[in-house]
């Protein structure tokens, strides 16, 4: 049976992470199947999900509409491994600091939102992923995790946490799929596997 | 492995790019106040569009359209945590310069505005924040591709209320992309000689003044320091990316006449990215509960269940019939 991956579909780059995790599967020789997620029922049958770039405001609101959100914090204490990515970060996070977005506490990491500034400062530049070595990273607006709490930091980049890890939860300040580099991907698929879960453990 | 990123840098390609795709498959609205782009968001909008009134009030307006005054863009920027975009006249540079030091996170090249240059577009690829700009044709969304452009929408008619030319548009595109799919080399490079001979307007223009004869001078120096053989040569490029990828390089909005949700829907269900609202929410009668719609409608534009329940009730814009409007009147024939 292929490894059922789900990508909240609303809104945001939702098909290059498609991509790129197809990708990284097929270099490490594991079957997956990616699907759009849009509604409740659709959560029931996947192993995994990734919380895409975007907008959080508007995923937020979408995923409290239909009744998404409360339902992807009760998969996620069961186990179901969780990757998100800027706004998806923010929507996994403990606290956001912004009254518009609530975060859904998957990870103990406290977050800024926009703390970079606006699309001009958005910037790529180099940064080293604990396992995965140095990586060239690209921040669209990103937050910045201000507290990483319990999480472990699997990255930092000027002295600030940008990747975190915490269970089978990971959460990024940049944007993996938005490259072609594939090992962020492939560090979630093993981390599926159950190859590559960070050591704090629960919440 | 990260092979083409290495090159780029601030501001650049993937940048612009990547900034764009984060709004896909959402709605972005036109506001006129900070009391506007706060109704936006909380429905759900994925941006914004600053100005001083929406397009169905310009057009109403009449006279020249400029960039909004930067202090309306300053209240809307303090207003929202969406990004903020505004538009710039098209090949107005210093506008798009303004407003880049605004902190305005992308801008619109739009011919809802009073065009600034009749011969060229801004040369986006100089500006650090990424611009959309509007396409009727393809040949039209390769040469602002060209230029820099990090996101195309159609042009549609903007502030008719009417959906019938966005509609236009998008057919317009992907009949021709379906068509550059099958083309060979040689055809192709037919067609980059023919999308690029709009930079020569300007040098054909002033040949004729000068020799009488528009083709006496040729070649050099068209656009912003590149010549024939460089416009067709990045136009072909361009040419090339969407045979080998089916669709545009870049994200790709609806724009134009989008009035109520189902018109939203229309849009997303003829492939697009996502969708522009300029009159649509604030000239209808009942904005809030028309924004959150339209949002949801976007969103399950396949669930006509959901589009049928947020729509109960709910009227459009008044709409025009762009048929009976003079060609004048009609701002897709801005540019170029």
């Amino acid at each position: 049976m292929p490894l059922n991956i789900g990508i909240i579909g609303f809104q945001g780059d939702v098909s290059e992470h498609a991509e790129l995790l197809k990708k990284a599967a097929n270099k490490l020789e594991v079957e997956v199947s990616v699907h759009e997620v849009r509604n409740r029922t659709q959560l029931d049958s996947v192993e995994a999900l990734i919380i895409p770039g975007g907008e959080s405001t508007t995923m937020f609101k979408l995923l409290k509409l239909y009744s998404m959100y409360d339902k992807i914090i009760e998969l996620a204490k069961n186990g179901l491994p969780v990757m998100g990515t800027c706004a998806g970060l923010i929507l996994i996070s403990s606290k956001t600091n912004d009254e518009r977005v609530e975060g859904m506490g998957l990870i103990d990491t406290e977050i800024e939102r926009n703390a970079y500034g606006r699309q001009i400062d958005s910037f790529m530049d180099d940064i080293d992923i604990k396992g995965i070595g140095k990586y060239k990273a690209v921040f669209i607006r990103a937050p910045v995790i201000s507290k990483p709490g319990k999480a472990d930091v699997l990255a930092e980049y000027k002295n600030k946490p940008v990747m975190v890890g915490q269970g089978k939860v990971l959460g990024l300040t940049f944007h993996p799929e938005l490259t072609k580099d594939t090992r962020v991907h492939e560090y979630f698929i093993k981390m599926i596997e159950g190859e590559g879960s960070t050591s704090s453990g629960d919440l | 492995m990260s092979t083409d990123i290495s090159q780029l840098r601030f501001g650049e390609e993937l940048i612009k790019r990547g900034f764009a795709k984060m709004t896909k498959g959402g709605v972005i609205m036109d506001v006129t106040t900070a009391e506007q782009a706060k109704i936006a968001e909380d429905a759900g909008a994925v941006a914004v569009m600053a100005l001083e009134r929406v397009p169905a009030d310009i057009r109403a307006a009449g006279g020249v359209a400029r960039m909004a005054d930067p202090e309306k863009i300053k209240e809307i920027l303090n207003s929202v945590s969406i990004p903020v975009m505004a538009k710039v006249r098209i090949g107005h540079v210093s506008e798009g310069y303004t407003l880049e030091a605004l902190g305005v996170d992308m801008l619109d090249e739009s011919e809802v505005l009073t065009p600034a240059d009749p011969f060229f577009h801004v040369y986006k690829k100089q500006l650090k924040v990424p611009v959309v700009c509007g396409a009727r044709t393809l040949p039209e969304a390769v040469r602002r591709i060209v230029e820099g452009a990090a996101m195309i929408r159609t042009k549609g008619e903007a502030g008719t209320g009417n959906v019938v030319e966005a509609v236009r548009h998008i057919r317009m595109v992907n009949e021709e992309i379906g068509i550059i799919k099958d083309l060979s080399q040689e055809e192709l490079k037919k067609v980059s000689e023919k999308v690029a001979e709009n930079y020569r307007v300007l040098r054909k223009t002033a040949s004729e003044d000068l020799f009488g004869d528009e083709n006496y001078l040729t070649g050099y120096n068209l656009f912003y320091g590149q010549n024939l053989e460089k416009m067709e040569a990045e136009v072909l490029k361009v040419l090339k990316e969407v045979r080998r990828l089916g669709r545009l390089p870049v994200v790709n909005f609806a724009a134009g006449g989008v009035a109520t949700p189902a018109d939203g829907a229309l849009m997303m269900k003829l492939g697009m990215d996502g969708v522009f609202v300029g009159s649509g929410i604030f000239k209808s009668t009942d904005p809030k509960r028309m924004a959150k719609a339209v949002v949801e409608a976007v969103e399950n534009y396949e669930d006509y269940k959901i589009i049928g329940n947020v729509s109960s009730g709910l009227s459009g814009m008044q709409g025009m019939e762009i048929e009976k409007m003079p060609k004048e009147q009609r701002l897709q024939e801005r540019g170029w």
